[in-house]
């Protein structure tokens, strides 16, 4: 790796530490980057750059925005009164693509982990009460994902949110679209017998 | 090496980008720490629920090695999920055999009374009470079971009514005279005799966390008890 200049030789080391990317896919890529500089590689700079600069929290929901204050809650249409509870920004982003939520969300930031000391303060559960104390929220919608510490965090919001009288809902679990009855695992199909629906 | 087993997931933690090491309690080599490839993959990370049983080969070069786990479902225990109460005595469970365990040690009697607890969260209405046995059977498996048959005092196997915070022997209402106010109540259900109350599930927790504290501070210098058996305790008081 001698023969590769110091400032390449840092660009491949940071282009590694990306998820799916280890050092020799780092180097394909900034090899692909490097011969199409001029196309690829500055408009990704400046690109990545301005991200860089504008890019925050919002201070509202947790969301990535562009501003102090994301897209979605600055949008009065969204004020719905339903709040959509998730883990974590690729949830929201998820949810988003759906296209079939209109209201507001809110990003915990991960999961209640006692072993790993994240505990209520850690994540954003103490906005949440405001918010819903705040926002005229009549439903808290918990997206949470369907795992232990998912549902254990879910469990633990619909606790210190039972005296607030809001409506508390989560996401159905069970079949999924496209899913065979025989691939599924037995937990699966407990939950989905569970919550069957009259057809 | 190379060991096969069957036993139930107490813990996941992600390594890198795709593997997972993960905890589980088997019957023969107890507590027992490994490396799953692909364990964050979307085929096995939903199968590496805390709880969940699993058919585990474990390999390694060197005994002391982490070394690797394949693992196959045997038994989810997703049905706990939607229940809150059931759902932190999962919690609860994996959390106490995690701290209070040291590791490669097997525990073949915690380990059946383990799974039969975990069986009982989906299927028996009781089974506060039987996490309360089963944690009478790990401070046992610790080396500090409780001496509950007779009167420390007076010899007397009736009306026994508290426990000595110091040498975990009983003692009855007659042999507790003016000390009864620094004993801990011994409630029925830790004899064994009749249902558990919601009173008499928490006292006997009492005792039970009291020594538990007292063995997991010396033996594993832990100086608390698990946050997941605390927030089980909190649901069971409401």
């Amino acid at each position: 790796m001698t023969d590769i200049p110091g400032d390449i030789e840092q660009l491949i080391e940071l282009m590694a530490r990306l998820p799916g990317l280890g050092p020799r896919s780092a180097r394909r890529a900034v090899l692909v980057l490097l011969k199409k500089r001029g196309a690829l590689m500055a408009p990704l700079a400046q690109a990545m750059a301005q991200v860089a600069l504008s890019a925050r929290d919002c201070t509202t929901c947790g969301n990535i925005g562009a501003g102090d204050t994301c897209a979605i809650c600055a949008d009065p249409r969204r004020a719905t009164g339903e709040l959509c509870v998730v883990e974590d920004v690729a949830d929201l982003w998820a949810m988003e693509r759906g296209g079939a939520f209109k209201g507001r969300y809110h990003v915990l930031g991960g999961t209640l982990s006692p072993l790993d000391a994240v505990g209520p303060d850690t994540l954003r559960i103490p906005r949440l009460l405001a918010r819903v104390a705040e926002e005229g929220i009549s439903e808290v919608i918990l997206a949470l994902n369907a795992t232990v510490d998912g549902q254990t965090t879910a469990h633990y919001i619909a606790d210190v949110l039972g005296a607030s009288g809001v409506a508390i809902t989560s996401l159905a679990q069970g079949v999924p679209i496209g899913g065979e009855l025989d691939y599924l695992d037995d937990g699966t199909i407990g939950a989905a017998l569970k919550a069957r629906k009259r057809f | 090496m190379e060991w096969r087993d069957q036993g139930a997931l107490l813990s996941v933690r992600p390594h890198g980008e795709s593997a997972a090491i993960i905890e589980v309690f088997t019957a023969a080599h107890g507590r027992h720490a490994g490396v799953v490839r692909g364990g964050a993959s979307r085929r096995i990370a939903p199968l590496l629920q805390p709880g969940a049983q699993l058919d585990v080969v474990w390999r390694a070069r060197l005994e002391g090695h982490i070394g690797a786990f394949t693992v196959e479902p045997v038994r989810s225990r997703a049905g706990v999920l939607g229940d809150r109460l059931a759902l932190a005595g999962l919690n609860a469970i994996c959390a106490m055999v995690r701290v209070a365990l040291p590791e490669r040690a097997p525990h073949d009697l915690l380990y059946a009374a383990t799974i039969a607890v975990l069986d009982a969260l989906e299927t028996a209405p009781d089974w506060p009470a039987r996490y309360l046995r089963w944690e009478l059977l790990l401070l046992e498996e610790l080396g500090f079971g409780l001496d509950l048959g007779r009167c420390a005092v007076t010899g007397s196997r009736d009306d026994l009514a508290y426990v000595s915070p110091k040498t975990g022997r009983a003692v009855s209402r007659d042999g507790a005279g003016e000390w009864a106010a620094r004993l801990l109540p011994l409630p029925d259900c830790l004899l064994g005799q009749g249902p558990a109350s919601g009173a008499d599930l928490a006292a006997g927790l009492a005792v039970t966390g009291h020594f538990l504290t007292r063995e997991m501070a010396s033996l594993r210098h832990v100086q608390h008890l698990p946050e997941a058996r605390a927030r089980l305790l909190e649901l069971l008081a409401r």
